[in-house]
């Protein structure tokens, strides 16, 4: 087994107490005090993710545009520099490698951030295919980043309010970062991409501003809630976009890498749909649990905010329709659950969600 | 918020981390501190049927965390008198009051005789330190 790297914040989270785990080549912290109050802290106040294992990549060139067009499933026409997207990075089949997002830098200059475990494959993957005149280059060692999600985490940083899906340089007392208006939990918030050497330094800041440190425990429980899919788990390069209810970032109209099988999946009608449901009995649902009408939960958990058990998972497309009711295999014993609109959690009216 | 780190005296222990405390032909039974912490916080607790059979050694039910899954490992065999409801409705007390509030289940002993293969405390944080 290859040595885990760690983030520059690893001494940090090992000072506080956190539980640290191997996730993706890496070791991380799981939770520091716990899942439950970390995942309230981001629904009511504020959390700070070290989320440095991710992966950074520039595109730079005159065709970085027409190349990431190309290879990526959004239409990246319709973003200007300041402006990001959640894409796809698809491949022949419509099968997903990546779920990403694209921040423009400059006319000619992205950034892209991947998931920590696809790193090496989606670099080799944009290579092999780069054009001339765009240059990708992992730039991932380069960066630390840090999100801090929640209705005061903009209000805690002392950060203008900005739209979701744009970012702009700004400081932390004194940290030069960019701050990105992306997340993975649903709330208000940022990411901040700092250099790797300020890493502690922004995030002791961070931490000094009444943010509670938060682990992939609460990660995970937040992102489900809101039915973001977890690539390797609910979307995979054996899954499509359309089954998966991610037709909303394929731009159909365009040529990508997929685009025809995507085409005739949309056409057809896809014969699984990735459902999000709610236990109706108690159980909690866990990946790889089987869906008796057919298909496999791919993710699970309890859900700290409704306090019931909650997932997602492929059902036969009849079944995908909120109000149905499939049964779970939890360990030899019968669960029923409940089919549900996405997302399983909405915030109360006067926040601002999504992201 | 869990308690203290603790290992009472008067309960006999199980390697797989339970304890036991026997009153007469009857135990209560439930899970350690040490038990409890790995764990993380408890979110639910699958408890057996009263009447049920269990057997020393084996499982009788399961805790789950946000994250986990764990067998319940009966340290005694018996029969299932009661389960421990505040337990089943707020599994978290099993993190608050792991050998008060927090206990599991009520059973009448089958075999009185394995007792005696239980850990005494001192035996029980010496297997602990070396986890």
């Amino acid at each position: 087994m290859p040595q885990l790297r760690r983030t520059p914040l690893y001494d940090r989270h090992v000072a506080l107490g956190a539980r640290i785990v191997p996730f993706a080549g890496w070791e991380m912290p799981v939770q520091y005090e716990g899942v439950i109050g970390e995942h309230r802290a981001v629904r009511g106040d504020a959390g700070a993710f070290d989320v440095s294992h991710m992966g950074e990549f520039e595109v730079e060139g005159p065709r970085a545009l027409a190349f990431l067009q190309g290879v990526l499933s959004n239409d990246l026409d319709r973003v200007a520099p300041g402006q990001a997207q959640y894409t796809l990075l698809t491949n022949e089949q419509g099968g997903i490698v990546d779920d990403l997002i694209a921040y423009r830098l400059d006319a000619f200059r992205w950034l892209l951030v991947v998931n920590a475990g696809n790193r090496d494959a989606d670099f080799a993957w944009l290579k092999e295919r780069e054009l001339r005149g765009s240059d990708v280059r992992d730039v991932s060692d380069d960066h630390a980043l840090i999100a801090v999600q929640g209705p005061r985490a903009l209000e805690r940083l002392g950060l203008p309010q900005a739209p979701a899906f744009t970012h702009a340089p700004a400081t932390v007392d004194g940290i030069e970062v960019m701050a990105c208006r992306t997340g993975y939990t649903g709330e208000q918030g940022v990411e901040l991409m700092c250099a790797e050497s300020d890493a502690v330094r922004l995030w002791d800041a961070v931490l000094a501003r009444g943010v509670v440190p938060c682990g992939l425990g609460a990660r995970d429980t937040l992102r489900l809630e809101l039915c973001y899919p977890l690539h390797g788990n609910d979307i995979t390069t054996d899954t499509d976009a359309i089954s998966a209810g991610l037709g909303w970032v394929c731009a159909l109209d365009k040529e990508f890498t997929g685009a025809a099988a995507l085409r005739a999946v949309k056409a057809e009608g896809p014969a699984r749909r990735l459902a999000a449901f709610v236990m109706a009995e108690k159980a909690i649902p866990r990946h790889g649990m089987a869906i008796r009408e057919g298909g496999e939960v791919t993710s699970g958990t309890h859900s700290p905010s409704l306090e019931v058990g909650i997932g997602m998972g492929y059902v036969p497309a009849a079944l995908a329709a909120p109000g149905s009711t499939i049964t779970i295999d939890v360990r030899g014993r019968e669960a029923r659950a409940r089919v549900v609109k996405k997302p399983i959690y909405r915030k109360e009216e006067g926040t601002d969600g999504g992201s | 918020m869990a308690a203290p780190e603790s290992y009472p005296d008067g309960l006999l222990y199980h390697h797989e981390h339970d304890w036991a405390r026997i009153e007469g032909d009857e135990a209560t039974l439930g899970i350690t501190w040490f038990a409890q912490d790995a764990l993380g916080e408890i979110v639910h607790y699958e408890a057996p049927d009263v009447g049920a059979a269990i057997s020393m050694g084996e499982a009788y039910g399961e805790v789950e965390s946000v994250k986990a899954v764990s067998d319940l490992i009966s340290p005694l065999s018996g029969v299932v008198l009661e389960v421990n409801a505040k337990a089943t409705g707020e599994p978290e007390t099993i993190n608050e009051a792991s050998y008060g509030d927090g206990w599991l289940i009520r059973i009448r002993l089958t075999d009185p005789g394995e007792t005696a293969r239980l850990m005494s405390p001192d035996a029980y944080r010496a297997h602990v330190a070396t986890q």
